[in-house]
């Protein structure tokens, strides 16, 4: 196995979806191989921290606001599909 | 997978009986659903129109969508799955209506600059991202992701933030399971070699920073 090789599965191998046998080629590789090892564990740590770093949150606050609307919108397209009155 | 579990998850039975409620005119039953995945939406629209004000839309109009057509939904797949369709759908519209000088599709096999090998392989620090504080890396990781091609965006949020499997990728995006595997693959690469200038660590042992 060479690196290219090792790249080719290294979603599968950090996902833990590759079989046993291709699993210990990859382990063996990486015994060895120094920048497939910084690769691989930089990029494992690349999923964890946008995993782990709430990039993107929804403040509470704009969160009751939206499920307000969500809901007025709802219930207003109920009225209009006629499909019985919504009581408010 | 234990953070599908925290993140999405509940029971699916669970989910399935609020669903059904909601079918059968249970408004607050469908206002169950909205509170379980609105953070959920909003970040996979965020991330994916890279606008907080069009994120907002998305949201409404994505659960509006959902309500609307609930008796669609035929419970072959999770609600969640259903709706993160939905939900994506709504915010490439957007992107489509923001920028119609360039179509945005998903399914287009994006060939980038840094697609291959990776070009600089850094250790990083130990616990990088405690360099920073909590804005500043926010700050870090928004401007990295945005320079990722739409699709690849779309599949590294949805599988690795947001905790979905392959195959509900693949589903929610209406992609293969082959097409989800190879952005991801890339995707995570990209982001790596691109985080690489805020965390590698330096010739002193140090940070970069």
């Amino acid at each position: 196995m060479n690196c290219s090789d090792f790249l080719k599965e290294l979603t599968d191998y950090l996902d833990g979806a590759l079989d046993e046998r291709t699993k210990a080629e990859l382990d063996e590789h990486l015994a060895w191989c120094h920048n497939c090892f910084v690769v691989c564990n930089t990029t494992q740590k690349t999923i964890e921290i946008y995993r782990d770093s709430e990039v993107y949150e929804l403040p509470e606050d704009l969160r009751t606001r939206l499920r307000s609307a969500i809901m007025g919108k709802c219930a207003a397209s109920k009225r209009g599909k006629g499909t019985g009155p919504v009581k408010s | 997978m234990e953070n599908i579990q925290s993140k999405v998850g509940e029971p699916l039975s669970e989910e399935l009986t609020l669903v059904r409620a909601a079918k059968a005119g249970d408004v607050q039953a469908f206002e169950e659903l909205v509170k379980r995945y609105d953070r959920n939406v909003f970040r996979i629209a965020q991330h994916i129109t890279q606008n907080r004000e069009d994120a907002e839309d998305v949201v409404q109009d994505a659960f509006l969508k959902a309500y609307t057509n609930l008796e669609q939904f035929q419970e072959q797949s999770k609600f969640y799955t259903w709706l993160v369709r939905i939900a994506v759908n709504e915010a490439l519209m957007k992107l489509r209506r923001r920028r119609p000088e360039r179509t945005v599709y998903l399914d287009e096999d994006v060939q980038t600059e840094d697609d291959s090998m990776p070009r600089e392989v850094a250790d990083w620090s130990p616990n990088p991202e405690q360099q920073y504080t909590q804005a500043e890396l926010r700050d870090i990781l928004s401007k990295t992701i945005q320079g990722l091609p739409t699709g690849f965006r779309a599949v590294f949020v949805l599988r690795d933030v947001e905790g979905l499997s392959t195959e509900e990728t693949a589903q929610a995006l209406e992609l293969s399971v082959p097409a989800v595997k190879s952005r991801l693959l890339r995707a995570r690469l990209q982001l790596r070699e691109r985080l690489n200038k805020y965390f590698k660590r330096s010739i002193d042992g140090d940070s970069n920073r």
